[in-house]
C-alpha cells in the first residue's frame, strides 16, 4: 500500500544522504521524496512516499527513526492529510493548440506563468493524481518537458509535526 | 559561552578528549593526514597507542578490546587506505553492536573534492556500517563531536561511530573545554521498559505450559547476565543462547540446552520451536538463529521480546508483547512483577515440559568419534575448556572452527567468547585476541582458528610480538575452508570449487620467523599434553597447529532457507 511519509530531520550536510541510503541498503521503495528546511532554520522537514505491506512500512518508520539526525517521524496517511505536488511543464502553444492549451490549463486550475510565440510554461499544483490526470489529458507530442517536486504532506485539524 | 585560557591544536584536543573519556588504549596505524594527532600521542603517556600491521586489524582489536572489556574500543587510522582497510573491523562491529570510536584522519579541507592523494569519501563509505559518523570541519567542534561520538557508541544499542577529521583541523587552534553532559534531541534512548507491558509479559509467562528464555548479545552487551540468570533459575525454565549471547547463562547449568540455530543443539531447537510462551531477550530472530521464518511461525505459541532496539521488534517474527527497554533494567522490573502476581506456575506442566527436553537431550547431539585415529577438531575445543577450567577467553575467526568453539567450550561467564557472530569475519580472531589480552593482562586467552581464517590477518604476530601478548593460537588446521568444505559437500554434489588450501605455510616455522613459538600436534594422544605445556608458558605466544580429520563436518545443521527442526544430525557413531 502507498504510505505517504513525514520526518523532521536535522539540517545538517549529509542527513539527506542518510535516509536515502537507508531505503536502498533495506531495499525499500521510494516513489518520491522532497526535503526543505523548516521556519525552523535547524530542522529540515521530509516527505516520502512509499509503498509496501504494513510490516515494511513499520520497519521503515522504525528504521527512519533509529537514524540520529531524525527527530520526529510520522506516517501521515494514518490519518486525514492533505499531500501537494508542483509540477512545471512546458508544452508546445502554437496556431489551433495555443487557445486549447490555455482553455485546459484552466481547466486544471493550472497558471501559465511563461510564454513565447510557440510555447507556454505552466504551473499546476495538486495530488499527484490530478497532476498525472492533466498529463493524461493532454495530446503527448505537445509536451515539452515536466518537472515535478514530488509531494508535500501535512495532517489535517489540530495534528502538528513539532521538535 | 565564551572560552578562555590556552589555545592548543585541533590534533591535542583528539588526545585530550580520549583522555577525558577515560580511554587507556588505541589501535592504529599512522599515516599523513593523522600525522599532528600521532604528534601529541607521542607527547603524552596516558593513552597507550597499539601499533598493528594492517588497519582492518586496528578495527578488529579495539572491537576485542570492547568485548572483553565493557569499555568503548578507539581505533585511529589515515585517510583514503587506512580507513577503507578499517571498513572491514567497523562493519564487523556494526553487525554485533559493539561499542566503538574510529577516528580517520581526511585530506585537508581546502582539498576535500579535489581527488587529492589519499582522500576518500570516508563518511559515505562508512555511512551503511556505522550507527552514526561525522565530518568535522572546524577546530571548535572536535571536542563537542568526540562527546557525541562516545555517548552514540555506548548508549541504546551500542554501535560504531566513525569521526573523520581533515589534517588541516588537527593544526588550527582553539582553546579546549571538554563538555560535560550531551544532549540531542534527536536521540533519546529508551532504557525503561513499559510497566504494563512488563506486567502482560509476567501474566504469559507464569500461565505458560511450555515455557523458555532465548537471550542473545543483547544480555551480554548490556551487562545483563546476574539477572538473566536469576529470571531463568526463579522460573525454573530451560534457556538457550545465540551465538552471540553465549556466556550469559553459564553453559554447565542443567537448565542450559546450549546454543540454538543453524548449528544449535537438538534440544534447544526443539523447545524454541515447541515451547508455548517464548521470551527472547536481546536477541533478533536472525536467519541464522530460526531460520525460515514461515516455519517457525506455523506453531502457535506467545512471544515476549525485550531490546533496546524496537527496529529488532518485529522485524521477521510477529511479537505478542514488545517491550523496549535496557534489558538488564527491564528483566529487574519483570522479577519483580513476578513476584507480586497471584498466579501460580503449573507445576505439573512444567515438569511433563521438561520431561520432554530431556528426551530430546538425550540424542546427545553433539557426539563424535572419540576413538578416531586422527585428531577431532570437537576433542582439541574439549581439551582446550578442560585444560584453562573453562575460565579462558576465547575468540575465534569464521567457519566450523567457530561452530566447534562455541558448541564445546562451555562458557560460564559472559565477554569470554569473542567472535564475529553477525558480519561472519574471517580474520577477526587474532586481532581481537590482542585487543582482549590488553584489556585483560595476565588473563587467559585462546584463539580458536583455522588455516584459512588465520592467514586473513596473520601479520599480527608481529604485533603480538611487539608487545609481548602471550596469545595461544589454536588453529584447527583440515587444510580446507571446512565450513565452504561442508555447504559444498551437503549441497553441491562433493564438488569441492576452490575450498581446498594449497600451499600452506609451515606454520610453526612462521611463527618462529615472527619471534614466537609453534607446536605441530598430529596424534591425539598429543592433543592434552600439548594443550598442557603451552598454557603453562604464561608469557609466550604458542602457534598449534592441530591436523584435524579433514572430513569432519559441524552437527547438527539446519540448512539455509529451513526450519530449526529440519536439522541434519550426525550419522549414528
Amino acid at each position: 500500500m502507498r504510505h505517504i511519509i513525514s520526518v523532521l530531520l536535522e539540517n545538517e550536510a549529509g542527513a539527506l544522504s542518510r535516509v536515502a541510503g537507508l531505503f536502498s541498503a533495506r531495499a525499500y521503495n521510494i516513489e518520491s521524496l522532497t526535503v526543505a528546511p523548516t521556519e525552523d532554520a535547524s530542522l529540515s522537514r521530509m516527505t516520502v512516499i512509499t509503498s509496501g505491506s504494513d510490516d515494511v512500512v513499520e520497519q521503515i518508520t522504525k528504521q527512519l527513526n533509529k537514524l540520529i539526525e531524525v527527530v520526529k517521524v510520522v506516517d501521515l496517511s494514518e490519518a486525514a492529510h492533505i499531500e501537494r505536488e508542483l509540477m512545471l511543464i512546458k508544452v508546445r502553444a502554437a496556431g489551433k493548440d495555443r487557445e486549447e492549451m490555455k482553455r485546459m490549463s484552466d481547466i486544471f486550475r493550472g497558471r501559465i506563468i511563461d510564454v513565447t510565440d510557440g510555447t507556454y510554461t505552466i504551473e499546476l499544483t495538486g495530488t499527484g493524481a490530478k497532476l498525472d490526470a492533466f498529463l493524461e489529458a493532454l495530446d503527448k507530442s505537445v509536451i515539452l518537458e515536466t518537472v515535478r517536486t514530488g509531494a508535500s504532506g501535512i495532517a489535517r485539524g489540530e495534528r502538528v509535526l513539532r521538535a | 559561552m565564551e572560552l578562555t585560557g590556552a589555545e592548543i591544536s585541533g590534533a591535542e584536543i583528539v588526545v585530550r578528549s580520549l583522555q577525558e573519556e577515560g580511554v587507556d588504549c588505541i589501535f592504529g596505524y599512522p599515516g599523513g593526514a593523522v600525522l599532528w594527532i600521532y604528534d601529541e600521542l607521542f607527547k603524552q603517556d596516558k593513552v597507550k597507542h597499539i601499533l598493528v600491521r594492517h588497519e582492518q586489524a586496528a578495527a578488529h582489536a579495539a572491537d576485542g578490546y570492547s568485548r572483553a572489556s565493557k569499555k568503548v574500543g578507539v581505533c585511529l587510522v589515515t585517510s583514503g587506505p587506512g580507513v577503507t582497510n578499517a571498513v572491514t573491523g567497523i562493519a564487523t562491529a556494526y553487525m554485533d553492536s559493539l561499542p566503538m570510536v574510529s577516528i580517520s584522519g581526511q585530506v585537508p579541507t581546502y582539498a576535500i573534492g579535489e581527488d587529492a592523494f589519499q582522500e576518500c569519501d570516508a563518511v559515505g563509505i562508512t555511512r551503511p556500517c556505522v550507527k552514526h559518523n561525522f565530518l568535522v570541519k572546524a577546530v571548535e567542534d572536535i571536542a563537542p563531536t568526540m562527546k557525541k561520538a562516545f555517548h552514540i557508541a555506548r548508549s541504546g544499542r551500542p554501535g560504531p561511530v566513525l569521526v573523520d577529521i581533515p589534517k588541516d583541523i588537527t593544526a588550527a587552534k582553539c582553546v579546549f573545554e571538554y563538555p560535560k553532559t550531551v544532549s540531542l534531541r534527536s536521540y533519546n534512548p529508551v532504557t525503561k521498559g513499559h510497566p504494563g507491558q512488563i506486567k502482560k509479559a509476567a501474566q504469559l509467562l507464569l500461565e505458560a505450559k511450555r515455557p523458555m528464555v532465548y537471550s542473545g548479545g543483547g544480555v551480554v552487551l548490556g551487562n545483563a547476565s546476574a539477572q538473566l540468570r536469576k529470571l531463568v533459575q526463579t522460573l525454573g525454565v530451560p534457556c538457550t543462547n545465540t551465538l552471540m549471547g553465549l556466556g550469559a547463562y553459564p553453559a554447565t547449568d542443567k537448565q542450559f540446552l546450549g546454543m540454538l540455530g543453524m548449528h544449535g543443539t537438538y534440544q534447544a531447537n526443539m523447545a524454541m520451536q515447541h515451547s508455548d510462551v517464548l521470551i527472547a531477550i536481546g536477541a533478533r530472530f536472525d536467519d541464522r538463529v530460526i531460520g525460515d521464518p514461515k516455519h517457525f511461525g506455523s506453531v502457535a505459541r506467545k512471544i515476549i521480546h525485550i531490546d533496546i532496539d524496537p527496529s529488532s521488534i518485529s522485524k521477521r517474527v510477529k511479537v505478542d508483547v514488545p517491550i523496549v527497554g535496557d534489558v538488564g533494567d527491564v528483566i529487574d522490573d519483570l522479577l519483580k512483577a513476578l513476584e507480586s502476581a497471584k498466579e501460580k506456575q503449573d507445576a505439573k506442566a512444567l515438569k511433563a515440559w521438561w520431561a520432554q527436553i530431556e528426551e530430546w537431550r538425550s540424542k546427545d547431539c553433539l557426539r563424535y568419534d572419540h576413538k578416531a585415529a586422527i585428531i577431532k577438531p570437537q576433542f582439541v575445543v574439549e581439551k582446550l575448556w578442560e585444560i584453562t577450567k573453562g575460565d579462558a577467553f576465547v575468540t575465534s575467526d569464521v567457519g566450523q572452527h567457530q561452530m566447534w568453539a562455541a558448541q564445546f567450550y562451555k562458557f560460564d561467564q559472559p565477554r569470554r567468547w569473542i567472535n564475529s557472530g553477525g558480519l561472519g569475519t574471517m580474520g577477526f580472531g587474532l586481532p581481537a585476541a590482542m585487543g582482549t589480552q590488553l584489556a585483560n593482562p595476565g588473563a587467559t586467552v585462546a584463539c580458536v582458528t583455522g588455516e584459512s581464517s588465520i592467514q586473513m590477518c596473520l601479520q599480527e604476530l608481529s604485533t603480538c610480538k611487539q608487545y609481548r601478548l602471550p596469545i595461544k593460537i589454536i588453529n584447527l588446521n583440515n587444510r580446507y575452508m571446512g565450513m565452504v568444505r561442508q555447504w559444498q559437500q551437503f549441497f553441491h554434489g562433493n564438488r569441492y570449487s576452490e575450498s581446498y588450501m594449497n600451499a600452506l605455510p609451515d606454520f610453526v616455522k612462521l611463527a618462529e620467523g615472527y619471534g614466537h613459538s609453534g607446536m605441530r600436534i598430529e596424534d591425539p594422544k598429543d592433543v592434552e599434553p600439548a594443550l598442557r605445556e603451552a598454557f603453562a608458558r604464561k608469557d609466550d605466544l604458542i602457534f598449534m597447529d592441530f591436523l584435524t580429520d579433514q572430513t569432519e563436518n559441524v552437527y547438527p545443521m539446519v540448512p539455509g532457507g529451513k526450519g530449526i527442526t529440519e536439522m541434519i544430525l550426525a550419522e549414528e557413531l
